[in-house]
């Protein structure tokens, strides 16, 4: 019996409840949701389809092997298994590029093994930086962007490693 | 444009790294398997997905996603203390900050653009250093479920999708605190 087996459950239940007395139609809410939902699968799908190609042919071709290997003792520095390198290479450019490469690795290694979770911790704390940054300043008409750039990217290089201690902490 | 260049890469060098180590054969396979397995990826968190967007929709509705964001009000003052003082960019960032608790993207990024654009005024194109800041809590993620990924480790055989919450709030708040530092560092020297 886990704890965090409760999380979902109760998380799901006391939503409704709350919602219910705050008068929403729970149902509606949770299917037009739902709904949304179906569109990003559908606006990820290309995407994907071209990504998980490539990194397939990337995997296939040993190419994969010979990056891994090459950047393994930076990755050793920092703590995080040579593996992710990929997924750390390509998560500031690509969301779903880093989704493939990251799918990849749980799909290979197994959900629930340290490679696995590592991935799955780089993808849920950290975001696709320099997209961001060219909507936000894009849309804001700013063009120089002193700092902005080597700020995010420190937070993202943080939360790779930071997502590796934190596995090795609760695992 | 950016995609194109990385796809173009990853295949010519897929195509010389086969060449090479004569695995053409493999790369060739590799090509085809790939597409089919993003078929299964997508119906594999396809019901994850769905159900969670529910949640989040259901979440917003009822607005528990806005108190969930007044609770970091004193933080976004702090950061943001010129943009804060502006009601109308305050209620843009406060929505912002939710949807992206809530992991609603789409959501998200248009309410930071309204936020951005009152906080630009006057700036001439030269970020200031709140714009500056705003932008890097945007590329960190605050998402507090963070559903995708879930929904892959659901896809990918996890017996716990969610068992990842601990490490990813540790290293989700270390990456913030991590980003604001370098900026608060870099301020004093990349001067506008």
């Amino acid at each position: 019996m886990n704890i965090s087996s409760y999380v979902v459950p109760l998380l799901l239940a006391l939503t409704a409840i709350y919602a219910l007395t705050k008068k929403v139609d729970v149902y509606d809410a949770l299917t037009s949701g739902a709904r949304e939902g179906i569109s990003v699968l559908v606006r990820i799908f290309p995407a994907l389809a071209a990504l998980l190609s490539a990194v397939y042919m990337l995997r296939a071709s040993g190419a994969m092997e010979l990056l891994t290997a090459w950047l393994a003792p930076a990755m050793e520095l920092l703590g995080v298994p040579s593996e992710t390198t990929a997924l750390m290479l390509i998560r500031p450019i690509s969301g779903s590029g880093a989704l493939a490469v990251g799918s990849d690795l749980m799909a290979t290694h197994g959900a629930d093994s340290y490679i696995g979770r590592v991935s799955a911790v780089m993808l849920g704390s950290t975001e696709t930086t320099f997209y961001t940054i060219a909507v936000y300043f894009g849309a804001a008409g700013i063009r120089r962007t002193r700092y902005t750039v080597p700020a995010a990217l420190a937070a993202d290089l943080a939360g790779f490693v930071f997502a590796a201690m934190a596995v090795r902490i609760f695992f | 444009m950016a995609m194109a260049w990385v796809w173009t890469i990853l295949v010519c060098f897929s195509v010389l790294c086969g060449a090479a180590n004569g695995q053409m054969d493999a790369v060739a396979g590799a090509a085809m398997e790939g597409a089919g397995a993003a078929v299964e990826l997508c119906l594999g968190m396809g019901g994850a997905i769905c159900l969670w967007s529910g949640v989040m929709e259901l979440m917003s509705r009822c607005g528990l996603a806005e108190k969930l964001a007044a609770l970091f009000h004193p933080l976004l003052r702090r950061l943001l203390p010129r943009a804060s003082r502006d009601s109308e960019t305050m209620a843009a960032l406060s929505a912002n900050l939710s949807a992206n608790l809530l992991g609603l993207g789409n959501a998200a990024t248009p309410l930071g653009i309204r936020a951005a654009r009152r906080m630009a005024y006057g700036c001439e194109g030269i970020a200031s250093d709140e714009l500056c800041r705003l932008v890097v809590l945007n590329t960190a993620s605050i998402q507090l479920l963070p559903t995708t990924v879930a929904g892959v480790r659901a896809a990918c055989g996890s017996a716990a999708p969610f068992d990842i919450l601990p490490a990813v709030w540790l290293a989700s708040v270390l990456s913030v605190t991590a980003g604001l530092l370098a900026a608060r560092l870099l301020q004093a020297v990349w001067r506008a």
